[in-house]
């Protein structure tokens, strides 16, 4: 729209690709197909590409071929199957958007549609006006591109053209089977794509696009997911495409509810039992997560409460408890989980003609994606979930009712205490070891290991000094440092702003953890990673306490592509001072992204030492732990 | 879980009981003796592993030697009457009762461990190991759980007597481990089970035997033709290691440093000399100058810990530093019973193991000497760790240990 918009997309290190989900950078989504998703073929340049290195397009080989869900190449190479130019222009009859300077431009690059899309926030004018078109261009005109308008434009889309005939030649030659279904699929798909058009354009249009960052590269972006979507919307919709869908997601299961997937999260809505009103402005890199307008689940929710009717009423109060957030911390809310669904078990009787391990399983997993809804799960409480699931798959099927619901009951008791309040004690146990007469520790944000070992370490008699360190919006820490100060321990108090200047006095820093990954990554309440980094210049040794249970094998690098966000308000406002509210009124301004992350990751160079059940183990071991106990964990 | 018996915390009281009064064991080290000018060195909190190693490896100061002739006569006399022990076996109620006596009547562990611990080609670890088989061969117990109890009593015993060696509390466990976890104990009769355990024993004594030749053999893909070598203090590995390598006719040249203040390193080069090896000394603070002339360093180690870092003798974690920083890949030589369930944070995260220094003049006592005997090196500083189970990355030891104990 305005130039100075336009010019920051250009700066916008955009190239960073988070996770496998973020949104491609716009210049790679159209052409090149997401790596991941492809079963069949390995990856490979798409056919354009190729085409202008070898124009004469005898070195294409099957290999080339492109996967099967990108139906923007699929589509032409469906028009040129079937060489009925006819065909191929009834579907051109669409591309409208495309001005003739576009053509121009793609021209005088080689690779024709990396640059149509790479170019399209700077070039062209019509596409600017609003996101709505935009995105229709991208995934549409695209498409029709080559077969409509090349004679008029010349450059790369007759380059495409004449080497199509020669890819189809050969691959028809030498398709496999599998080939020729990919190829079938394609085909499917767009038709579908195309029929999808209609409804997609709406939804796209009820879209709310209030992103402060640039709007043609959203747009793009946006589209390009939405290419994926209504794929995946369309497949969905034809009954026959179901398998083909069930294949990818065999091969390449969603870890997670991606919500910048616009389908998706529609579906999900639908299934949604907590009407969520979503943030607006939500920050680029962050799109994946979901986020929610504070304060707009809790009233439905509680009008809800007699419809709600699977709904086991512990496991409701629990679920409230999380979304207004007096139940928190890692433990504790797994606990209170694991409360909920002994009471839910407690009650719990099997329909007839149901079987109670599947009945049963399916119940807790409404419960689960109820409790999903009013907060993110965090991983220990994935890991109990986990383990609650397995040991209804293992109950022997000889059992009665009752006996199989005691069973359970037991299991979940011996899990909070085994895994839970046990583990903590032989942390405590071996972190004190670690503290001597005449320490200074340092603690960040309020974690239960961490203040159970402060107080066992005072109980033992231990002369030493506690610094906790807090940040906003939360301040947790104080939290703890009422409990310490209660109990007679000498203790500071600062904000994380000054923690690299009370580093230099301190000798150990114990941290809590949400998790630990099997790199080593330390996954906790954000800020971690600041501390434990500046620890680690001043040569501080940073202990993490975690619990075994809170082990996962996931592996990540960064804290970007798995978090939670939390109410952007928190950070925008401060409460009881009016005068320094200086961002009221600004909140819903569309060029303000608030972000309030709840977690962060720290990488394991900076971690010492992780005191768990199992002992005193370097970051690098944890996988060990994980590989040796899981079967302890899962099935013990 | 071993370290909760009560028996360890009976035994710490011994041993606090002890320090006040050092028994006759310490005398018959005949370690350097104590400087009689310097007002430090308070004579109870030395390190008998420190002393053991000053004893097999220093050089020989002409007062040592004083001392120690006066004190052959005794030594041969002990032998006797240990042997004697071992032969006739009067056993004693397990290393607890044993040790208070100190006479030598009664089977005890200590003093079966202190005959072992004269050899000076036997570790430290190997020698508890083969302390704890005797005592398995001498009990009298008649039930399984009276001798896991007793075994248990006697380990606890021999770690308290000297808790700042790592390798003697290592050997122990593993020993306590490797001996009692066998599932076959149950479904027999005593007396065979007794027999396994004895065999279990002695195969394990002799594993940890092998253990040198087998690092010796692993390490030798890492000593080049025309490397030079720099090593630190005396290591029967890292001796073992050099031996096999000339013998392999690999030609390298080794780089000794002096290792004050018990000078091993003047022995260590002895021994070189005597292998036809061209050595090359230097004092311990030349290391940083000669460090470009090294392709590898090599150490030995009394502990290996659960970081993957090892507790050396003082001055090995300087070296791995000046190494660290040149380039210069550091290896170390150490068998897997010296691996222990240890996690120093920072040199002083550990009990300190303390020796006496001798500086050839006398120290006012207003000066502050430090006495500590072994600094702890954190792996980012080591390359490779040759062992028995194989040549490991720091990172593995824990993964081992963590296998090992859990």
């Amino acid at each position: 729209m305005d130039p100075r918009r336009t010019a920051r997309t250009v700066s916008d290190p955009k190239v960073r690709q988070v996770g496998f989900f973020t949104p491609a950078p716009p210049e790679r989504s159209i052409s090149d197909p997401p790596r991941f998703q492809d079963p069949i073929q390995p990856p490979s340049p798409s056919p354009t590409q190729v085409n202008d290195h070898s124009p004469s397009g005898n070195s294409l080989s099957p290999v080339m071929i492109p996967p099967a869900h990108h139906h923007s190449d699929n589509f032409l190479r469906t028009a040129l199957q079937v060489t009925s130019p006819t065909k191929a222009f009834s579907y051109s009859a669409k591309t409208v958007t495309i001005p003739p300077e576009n053509e121009d431009v793609a021209s005088s690059f080689s690779p024709g549609r990396k640059v149509f899309s790479a170019k399209s926030p700077s070039s062209f004018p019509g596409v600017k006006a609003s996101s709505v078109p935009a995105s229709e261009l991208t995934t549409v005109s695209v498409v029709n591109l080559p077969p409509g308008i090349s004679e008029k434009a010349g450059g790369a889309s007759v380059e495409v053209q004449n080497d199509r005939p020669v890819s189809a030649k050969t691959l028809k030659e030498k398709t496999s089977k599998a080939e020729r279904r990919a190829l079938q699929e394609a085909q499917r798909a767009a038709k579908a794509a195309a029929k999808a058009e209609g409804t997609k354009a709406s939804s796209a249009a009820s879209k709310v696009v209030t992103s402060a960052n640039t709007k043609p590269s959203k747009a793009a972006k946006s589209s390009s997911q939405k290419n994926d979507g209504s794929q995946v919307a369309a497949s969905e919709k034809k009954g026959g495409d179901r398998a083909p869908e069930k294949d990818r997601k065999k091969d390449a299961p969603h870890p997670r509810m991606q919500y910048d997937d616009k389908s998706r999260v529609e579906k999900a809505k639908k299934r949604a039992v907590v009407k969520q009103t979503e943030a607006r402005n939500r920050v680029e890199l962050f799109r994946h997560l979901p986020q929610y307008e504070h304060g707009t689940q809790l009233p439905d929710l509680e009008t809800k409460f007699f419809e709600l009717d699977p709904m086991h009423p512990a496991v409701y109060k629990v679920g409230l408890q999380y979304l207004s957030g007096d139940i928190r911390g890692g433990n504790a809310r797994c606990i209170a989980m694991f409360q909920a669904f002994k009471e839910a078990i407690k009650d719990y009787s099997t329909p007839p003609e149901k079987t109670l391990i599947r009945d049963l399983t399916a119940r807790i997993s409404s419960y689960v994606s109820f409790l999903i809804e009013c907060r993110p799960l965090s991983i220990s409480m994935g890991n109990a979930i986990k383990f609650l699931k397995n040991r209804i798959a293992k109950l022997p099927l000889a059992l009665s009712e009752s006996e199989a619901k005691s069973t359970l009951m037991l299991d979940i008791d011996l899990f909070i205490n085994e895994k839970i309040i046990l583990s903590e004690k032989v942390i405590v146990k071996h972190a004190v070891t670690k503290i001597q007469d005449g320490d200074v520790l340092l603690t960040y944000g309020a974690s239960s290991v961490v203040e159970m070992i402060l107080l066992h370490a005072h109980e033992l008699g231990k002369h030493f000094h506690v610094v906790v360190v807090d940040s906003r919006p939360k301040l947790e820490g104080q939290l703890l440092l009422r409990r310490l100060v209660r109990k007679g321990l000498s203790c500071t108090y600062t904000h994380v702003n000054a923690v690299s200047c009370i580093m230099q006095d301190v000798t150990r820093v114990f941290l809590g953890a949400s998790s630990v990954l099997s790199n080593g990554t330390v996954y906790s309440r954000v800020g971690t990673a600041c501390v434990a980094m500046v620890a680690h210049a001043f040569r501080v040794p940073v202990l993490v306490c975690c619990e075994a249970y809170k082990f996962h094998e996931r592996v990540q690098l960064d804290s970007i592509c798995f978090n939670e966000l939390g109410n952007p308000d928190a950070i925008s406002k401060v409460q009881g001072r009016e005068e320094i509210n200086y961002l009221d009124g600004l909140v819903n301004q569309e060029n303000l992204q608030l972000l309030n992350l709840i977690y962060d990751a720290t990488p394991s160079d900076y971690v010492s030492m992780i005191i768990t059940d199992y002992g005193m183990i370097p970051p690098t071991s944890v996988p060990v732990i994980v590989r040796e106990y899981r079967r302890d964990h899962l099935w013990s | 879980m071993w370290w909760r018996s009560a028996s360890f915390i009976l035994d710490r009281q011994q041993h606090q009981n002890r320090t006040v009064a050092p028994s006759p064991e310490s005398f018959l080290l005949s370690s350097p003796p104590p400087m009689a000018d310097s007002p430090l060195n308070p004579k109870s909190n030395i390190s008998a592993y420190y002393q053991t190693r000053a004893a097999h490896h220093a050089v020989v100061t002409s007062d040592w030697l004083a001392q120690a002739q006066a004190a052959v006569g005794r030594h041969s006399d002990d032998d006797g009457s240990l042997g004697d022990d071992k032969g006739a076996a009067p056993i004693g109620g397990g290393g607890g009762g044993g040790e208070e006596e100190g006479s030598g009547k009664a089977f005890s562990v200590i003093d079966e461990f202190n005959s072992w611990r004269k050899q000076p080609a036997l570790a430290e670890a190997v020698a508890a190991i083969r302390a704890l088989a005797a005592v398995i061969r001498t009990s009298e117990a008649t039930t399984m759980m009276e001798l896991e109890i007793e075994l248990k009593k006697a380990s606890d015993s021999l770690k308290s007597w000297d808790t700042t060696s790592i390798s003697l509390t290592a050997g122990c466990d593993l020993f306590m481990l490797y001996v009692t976890r066998t599932s076959a104990l149950e479904y027999e009769d005593f007396n065979s089970a007794k027999s396994r355990l004895i065999e279990r024993a002695e195969k394990f004594g002799e594993i940890s035997c092998k253990a040198r030749r087998i690092i010796a053999m692993l390490s030798q893909d890492f000593i080049f033709d025309g490397c030079t070598i720099l090593v630190h203090g005396f290591s029967r590995v890292v001796l073992e290691v050099l031996k096999t390598a000339a013998e392999n006719k690999k030609h390298f040249r080794v780089l000794c440093t002096e290792g004050r203040p018990d000078r091993t390193g003047l022995r260590f080069s002895n021994e070189l000399a005597k292998l036809d090896v061209p050595v090359k000394l230097l004092i311990d603070s030349a290391v940083a100058y000669t460090m470009d002339e090294v392709d590898v360093v090599l150490f030995g180690a009394d502990g290996v810990v659960e970081s993957g870092g090892i507790i050396n003798m003082m001055g090995t974690f300087q070296i791995a530093l000046v190494a660290h920083s040149m380039n210069k890949p550091v290896y170390v030589a150490a068998e897997s019973y010296k691996f222990a369930r240890h996690y120093p944070l920072d040199q002083k995260d550990m009990s300190p193991a303390r020796r006496p220094i001798d500086f050839g003049v006398p120290i006012p006592s207003k000066v502050e000497v430090e006495t500590s005997a072994r600094d702890y090196t954190p792996p980012q500083y080591l390359t490779l760790l040759f062992t028995d189970l194989g040549v490991l990355t720091p990172s593995v030891i824990s993964d081992e240990l963590i296998q090992l104990y859990l």
